[in-house]
């Protein structure tokens, strides 16, 4: 539609500038899809990769971003490896909530190793996070309270059972010797309703994302029981402990990356790949990053390639534990 | 009380520059066009607007004001092809058609263009007069609904919705059941298990109401005025008549307006519903109140200011719970606030306090734009019902290539277009059964929000179904709702 072509000649005309030096492959009509709907994480990563790509000149042409949304970009990776399985000009928004996915079986026949891993560019974390007059004041006392009896701490977010946020919670029940299946646990439309829901004492434990979750933590609307990072987060959560500080190991990494076709020649894997390596060490990015409640994730090419076929393989297992997968 | 002046004025101050002025008329006109199209709404326009803002380097309140006028000019965009060709643009016009539709065909099109421009200037303005005077309150009001809540609101608004389907309620209840149905496909919320998608990836997020609303209405009017050959007369065969209203229809619409502004104002406060469910509330409301005559539904003027006022009212409503405490209350408010991040601007409580400038300039905003908006729709009027000038064989098909490439480039798929003429086909054939389909639409509208918040409120209470009773709003719309349908058969039997 012409709204399109209005946006893209706009951005056609701002300023020109270099692409990424001493590459043979250079995109031709850069394309960035994102499998969802605008307003959510896979439009923020392409919109934010595109964005930075061109103004930090390492992108010539400006990469238009393409909504594709179903079924946390399953519909995405079908169009993909129906119709251009050899585009050296298309990236794919993904997340942790994709490799989920892939390893629930829910991406039709595709898997981890059908697509080519080009880089994270950030990621977010999840937080278990209580009303500020909550009588739960550490994971210790949330796995104190599931172990008497789950049903009397009803739960809930913007996932589904078997989502990425029911797994923040499944993975410390778990730990706390419960079975995930036992948990009160109702979705919500999006993670501000049910944060909504949270503050209305509707449920008592929201796991959520820290990004969704800034504006109320330093309002004092809510405490956070544990953020599930390696280490501790900066800025208003550098108060909150990791679950491993409490000595549960739960982590939960909300990865964004990109992924290319599987018959993407070399050159322009190469080439992306080294476009997004510079523009994730690049401060003025890292700034922009932080704006829109990521932090830093440093992994592109193999490490990515590598990590990504490790972690949908952990989910597998993990699943089948908890008896989601058979 | 005179703080909130003094930052209101502020915000007046930045809200009135040339430049913001400019931005907010520019945004008001792309916003009007974009609603009026099917199949692209104001979420998409604001999401393909945002780089533009950024490209352009505007500051934060600059930016906000044109999104702003973006997301009101959907709202009065939407209502032009609900009134004028019977097809709603997004979902909380579809109450619009009820009314408007009828009033075009008797060459009132103008007339009633004027009076929802109206009634969505007192629905924007007086929500925005209610969000000044107590947002944080009211915000924190609305936390007292949850799903147990919401499913007794619904079932309030069902209640009320009884009878409209007309004169054949066995056809509305089996048309609404196949809404019904229609909204079961896709993802399954509670447990992400997959339902009736038959293995189609994009079916994955289930049907889409715009595919449904082309195929229904523009696609079976298509497919009529093949059959009837009667392609050669135009729409309106009488004058088309006076647009702007006597100020004696202004004043008899006004306490519908007013009402529709306040409950309007209230439902897109809460976060769980939207535009659509004020649409619907406000229309069947007044059918209730002031029909006394059975006019609702076949032209009544009031019957077509009630649903434009509540959804411009509801689309304000829902920036309460935005700027207030970081909720969006609806899909476009999630890409403001999106735009917010972007700006370092975290919205939540400490917003008002910290960045009252973006507040107070947003809020002011508001009212400038849908002063613009009003300015700018009035003497649009009279070249939009020209479009009622062309005859049907041009209109219609015009309206589904609009449409379809609305669709394919908002979704990029393939089963949707195709959907889309299924769907045709359907209401070709409800068209020459009698059946409404109107309680179909509804049915997939409403349909989606009360099975997802009964299930949240029995996974909460481990399917405990007295939950649903269990608090006094419930408990009291619950009534309300049996009240309705029930109250005037007893009466009639006590007599």
């Amino acid at each position: 539609m012409g709204v399109r072509h209005v946006a893209m000649t706009v951005l056609l005309s701002a300023s020109m500038a270099m692409s990424v030096p001493g590459m043979a492959f250079q995109p031709t009509n850069p394309e960035c899809i994102a499998g969802a709907a605008p307003g959510g994480g896979f439009d923020l990563t392409c919109r934010l990769t595109a964005r930075m790509l061109h103004e930090l000149g390492l992108l010539a042409t400006p990469m238009r971003t393409v909504n594709m949304p179903g079924g946390i970009g399953a519909v995405a990776m079908n169009h993909i490896q129906a119709q251009r399985r050899n585009d050296p000009n298309v990236v794919v928004a993904v997340s942790t909530g994709s490799w989920l996915n892939l390893a629930q079986g829910k991406f039709g026949r595709w898997t981890e190793n059908d697509v080519r891993w080009v880089g994270a560019i950030g990621a977010d974390y999840g937080v278990l996070a209580v009303r500020n007059d909550s009588p739960l004041r550490s994971l210790a006392d949330l796995m104190a309270a599931l172990k008497t009896n789950p049903a009397a701490v009803p739960m809930g977010a913007g996932g589904t059972v078997g989502s990425q946020d029911w797994m923040k919670v499944a993975l410390v029940a778990r730990a706390a010797g419960v079975d995930p299946r036992r948990l009160r646990y109702a979705s919500f439309e999006g993670g501000g309703q049910a944060m909504a829901a949270l503050l209305g004492g509707h449920i008592q434990v929201f796991p959520g994302d820290a990004s969704e979750v800034k504006g109320q933590l330093e309002a004092g609307g809510i405490r956070l029981l544990a953020v599930l990072a390696p280490e501790r987060l900066p800025g208003p959560f550098a108060s909150v402990p990791t679950a491993r500080e409490q000595g549960v190991a739960v982590e939960w990494p909300i990865v964004r990356g990109l992924y290319m076709p599987p018959a993407a020649p070399d050159e322009a894997y190469r080439y992306w790949v080294e476009a997004i390596a510079r523009l994730t060490a690049d401060p003025r990015f890292m700034e922009e990053r932080a704006k829109a409640g990521l932090f830093a994730f440093p992994s592109t090419g193999d490490a990515f390639a590598a990590l990504a076929i490790e972690r949908v393989s952990e989910m597998r297992l993990l699943l089948r534990e908890i008896g989601l997968v058979q | 009380m005179s703080g909130t002046l003094k930052s209101l004025s502020a915000g007046f101050a930045v809200a009135l520059t040339p430049l913001n002025l400019a931005l907010a008329a520019i945004g008001a006109f792309v916003g009007t066009a974009v609603g009026a199209l099917p199949g692209i709404g104001p979420l998409n326009a604001v999401a393909l607007l945002l780089p533009l803002v950024y490209a352009l380097k505007l500051p934060p309140e600059s930016a906000l004001i044109v999104l702003a006028a973006v997301y009101y000019g959907g709202g009065y965009g939407g209502r032009i092809a609900a009134i004028l060709l019977n097809v709603p643009g997004d979902p909380s016009s579809v109450m619009t058609t009820l009314d408007g539709y009828p009033m075009a065909r008797r060459g009132e099109g103008g007339l009633a263009l004027s009076i929802t421009a109206i009634g969505s200037f007192i629905g924007g303005v007086g929500a925005t007069v209610l969000m000044i005077l107590a947002a944080p309150a009211i915000a924190r009001a609305a936390l007292a609904f949850g799903p147990a809540e919401y499913v007794a609101l619904m079932v309030f608004a069902f209640a009320l919705l009884a009878g409209v389907g007309g004169t054949r309620p066995a056809k509305s209840i089996a048309a609404a059941a196949f809404g019904l149905l229609l909204s079961t496909v896709g993802t399954d919320s509670g447990t992400g298990i997959e339902r009736f998608t038959f293995g189609e990836l994009e079916l994955l997020d289930g049907v889409d109401f715009t595919v449904v609303v082309i195929g229904l209405f523009a696609v079976a009017e298509v497919l009529t005025l093949i059959e009837e050959r009667a392609a050669r007369v135009s729409l309106v065969s009488t004058p088309l008549g006076r647009s702007f209203p006597a100020i004696g229809q202004i004043l008899h619409t006004l306490p519908t307006m007013l009402r529709a502004a306040l409950v309007g104002f209230v439902v897109g406060v809460l976060p769980g519903t939207g535009a659509s469910i004020a649409a619907t509330l406000s229309w069947t409301l007044e059918r209730r109140l002031v029909d006394r005559t059975g006019t609702f539904g076949t032209g009544d003027i009031r019957g077509v200011a009630a649903p434009e006022t509540a959804d411009n009212a509801a689309q304000t409503g829902a920036m309460v719970p935005m700027l207030a405490l970081g909720i969006p209350g609806s899909g476009t408010t999630a890409v403001l606030l999106g735009a917010l991040m972007l700006y370092n601007i975290t919205p939540g409580p400490l917003l008002f306090i910290q960045r009252p400038e973006i507040v107070w300039g947003l809020i002011a905003s508001f009212v400038v734009g849908n002063v613009v908006l009003l300015a700018l729709n009035l003497p649009l009027v009279g070249l939009f019902i020209r479009i009622l000038a062309l005859p049907p064989w041009a209109l219609y098909p015009a309206v589904v290539a609009c449409a379809f490439s609305g669709v394919w480039a908002v979704n990029n798929s393939v089963l949707d277009l195709f959907l889309a003429i299924a769907f045709g086909v359907l209401g070709w054939a409800g068209k020459k059964a009698g059946v409404p389909l109107l309680p179909m639409l509804l049915g997939l509208v409403l349909g989606r929000l009360i099975e997802d918040n009964i299930r949240r409120a029995l996974a909460l209470s481990g399917g405990e179904v007295f939950v649903l009773f269990a608090s006094p709003i419930a408990l009291g719309l619950w009534l309300f709702a049996f009240g309705i349908l029930f109250a005037p058969r007893l009466l009639q039997r006590l007599r």
